[in-house]
């Protein structure tokens, strides 16, 4: 069993504690223990002052002011699609659209190029893990347009049945939208094989990296997927700031998802032309703050280094998996064999609202319940399952107050 | 429950009852005792239209109409909520309806289990609560008493 004494030197996380605030809370006299990363990341110091360093001296309108402050504020709004561009190694940096979330830029691929390209009798390929910001956004337009929604089955271990997938793609697929990193099990899906197959038949696909582009290294490029949407909040950054990448062509292709300032060329009564790449798909005052700072967090965790947060993050995994799994009752849903750092868990006769409400008045935030995927649920014939999901300030010794804190929780419920 | 408690005395009896307690553990003990000891409900109640859907548990709530008062019955998947579902039929339950509608079960405050009724606990028990007074609501008013489940 890895231990966190194999981590690397360089990788302290009572150091990295210190950059977050937020970890010195105390609950009912405990020290927070904030296992519900997968929700949302906890935010450092450096997000916080970029923020308020923002709002305290350059804030201004973008793009269009042709004072100091505004030129500031354009400067540091596009440096942070220049991070991004890089994060995920997409070719340009007009392929990085600034959306409010991973939900944003799932919908306007459905409304653009979904109700540009999907037409009657058209299939859509999701998976039986997608979060439901991956699921009804399809299905309203499938019955806008007629066109039918089909499902990856998952496995009993949590994986997606990759034979079923190659029997599903056919010349009816446009389009194929999957969850890269699942956020109820962990389960990192092989996007490249299922990207690769998509295209074979010509389909289109959008990969929903919320969970992923935390724990993983992306590639937009290597992936070959032709969207891409993450959200900001989940990678350390601020709230309501994602990104939405598109291969340049399809993006110039699709129609608008929303118009207004900003994204047009000119308007005039009779005709109005649209701005160039990225501006046409961010329509009046973007969220500026939340942009410039979102570009701190991706460089705090350049800095940290994701090679050395995902070893970390795994050594967690592994250690929460041995620990849990000695507890009798107690059994993990999801175990493939590729996970990020999250670990769901039902207890037998136990509701995990009971489990959730108990950890939590012993200073313990994990989540319960179905996690946005009812179906995923259904699948497992479960009502939900209490989900504790790691991110790189998270230790051993608090992994050990969650297994004393589920061990009470039985005592108190059985 | 069919007594001659007023709804504000059921309350004061919890409200006692919760002030012998000094930790955390103590109180919800209690109420999870409290939810294992609410007769379960029978099974052929546990239908859809009994239901009252929180995001996470689910409650289910019947009720019964008999001398100008109602009757509450219900029951949850989950412990803790079982236990709240209870100490409000014991508040409420065998109440006419104008007493259910005036209650203003402050003892939910008092015994430290307001959070319960937050809406990020998304548990049905503030549903179940809007649902038992509009029961109430819909009896009032009823002449006849009549059986409705």
């Amino acid at each position: 069993m890895e231990t966190l004494t194999t981590i690397s030197p360089v990788f302290d996380v009572q150091s990295i504690r210190e950059f977050f605030p937020i970890l010195n809370r105390e609950l009912n006299d405990k020290r927070l223990v904030y296992l519900d990363n997968a929700a949302t990341s906890q935010k450092p110091q450096v997000v916080i002052d970029a923020l308020s360093n923002y709002y305290s001296h350059y804030n201004a309108n973008i793009h269009r002011g042709i004072h100091t402050l505004a030129e500031e504020a354009t400067a540091a709004y596009e440096s942070t699609r220049v991070t991004v561009r890089k994060f995920i190694n997409a070719l340009l940096p007009e392929e990085i659209i600034f959306t409010r979330g991973a939900t944003e830029g799932i919908n306007l691929v459905a409304y653009t190029w979904g109700r540009q390209n999907i037409h009657s009798g058209d299939e859509i390929i999701i998976s039986g893990m997608e979060h439901h910001s991956n699921i009804v956004p399809w299905q309203i337009l499938c019955e806008e347009k007629q066109a039918i929604l089909k499902v990856i089955p998952v496995t009993d271990k949590g994986e997606l049945d990759m034979e079923a997938y190659k029997n599903l793609i056919s010349s009816k697929t446009k389009l194929v939208s999957v969850v890269h990193a699942s956020n109820s099990l962990g389960t990192i899906n092989p996007v490249k094989e299922i990207i690769d197959s998509a295209h074979q038949v010509g389909a289109v696909v959008m990969i929903d990296g919320a969970q992923s582009t935390v724990h993983l290294d992306i590639d937009v490029q290597q992936l070959d997927c032709d969207f891409f949407a993450f959200s900001g909040h989940k990678v350390y950054g601020p709230t309501g700031v994602g990104v939405l990448y598109g291969k340049k062509e399809l993006l110039e292709s699709m129609p608008p998802f929303m118009g207004g300032g900003e994204m047009i060329k000119e308007v005039t009564f009779e005709k109005t032309t649209y701005a160039d790449l990225p501006y046409k798909y961010e329509a009046g005052t973007p969220n500026i703050a939340d942009t410039v700072a979102l570009k701190s967090a991706l460089d705090f965790i350049n800095e940290i280094g994701k090679d050395a947060i995902r070893k970390h993050e795994n050594d967690l995994l592994k250690y929460a998996t041995t620990q849990l799994e000695t507890l009798p009752g107690l059994r993990i849903i999801g175990k493939a064999k590729e996970k990020v750092s999250v670990v769901s868990f039902v207890m037998q006769n136990i509701h995990p609202q009971d489990i959730g409400v108990l950890l939590d008045n012993q200073g313990i935030a994990v989540r319960t319940g179905h996690h946005c995927t009812q179906p995923l649920m259904t699948r497992f014939q479960i009502p939900g399952t209490v989900r504790a999901s790691f991110a790189m300030y998270n230790t051993k010794e608090e992994i050990d107050k969650l297994v004393s804190g589920l061990q009470k929780a039985i005592k108190m419920l059985s | 429950m069919n007594d001659n408690r007023t709804i504000e005395q059921a309350e004061e009896e919890i409200i006692d009852a919760f002030s012998l307690f000094d930790t955390w553990e103590e109180k919800y003990e209690y109420i999870i005792d409290l939810g294992k000891k609410l007769p379960p409900l029978d099974e052929k109640y546990k239908v859809a239209e009994n239901i009252i859907k929180g995001c996470q548990s689910t409650v289910w709530l019947v009720t019964d109409f008999a001398d100008g008062k109602v009757f509450f019955k219900a029951d949850s998947d989950a412990m803790i909520v079982k236990g709240l579902v209870s100490m409000l039929i014991e508040v409420l339950s065998g109440h006419t309806s104008d007493e259910i509608l005036n209650a203003k079960l402050d003892f939910i405050r008092e015994i430290g289990m307001m959070n319960h009724l937050a809406q990020t606990r998304s548990n049905g028990l503030l549903a179940m609560i809007k649902q038992m007074k509009n029961y109430a609501l819909a009896y009032k008013g009823v002449n006849e008493p009549e059986k409705t489940t």
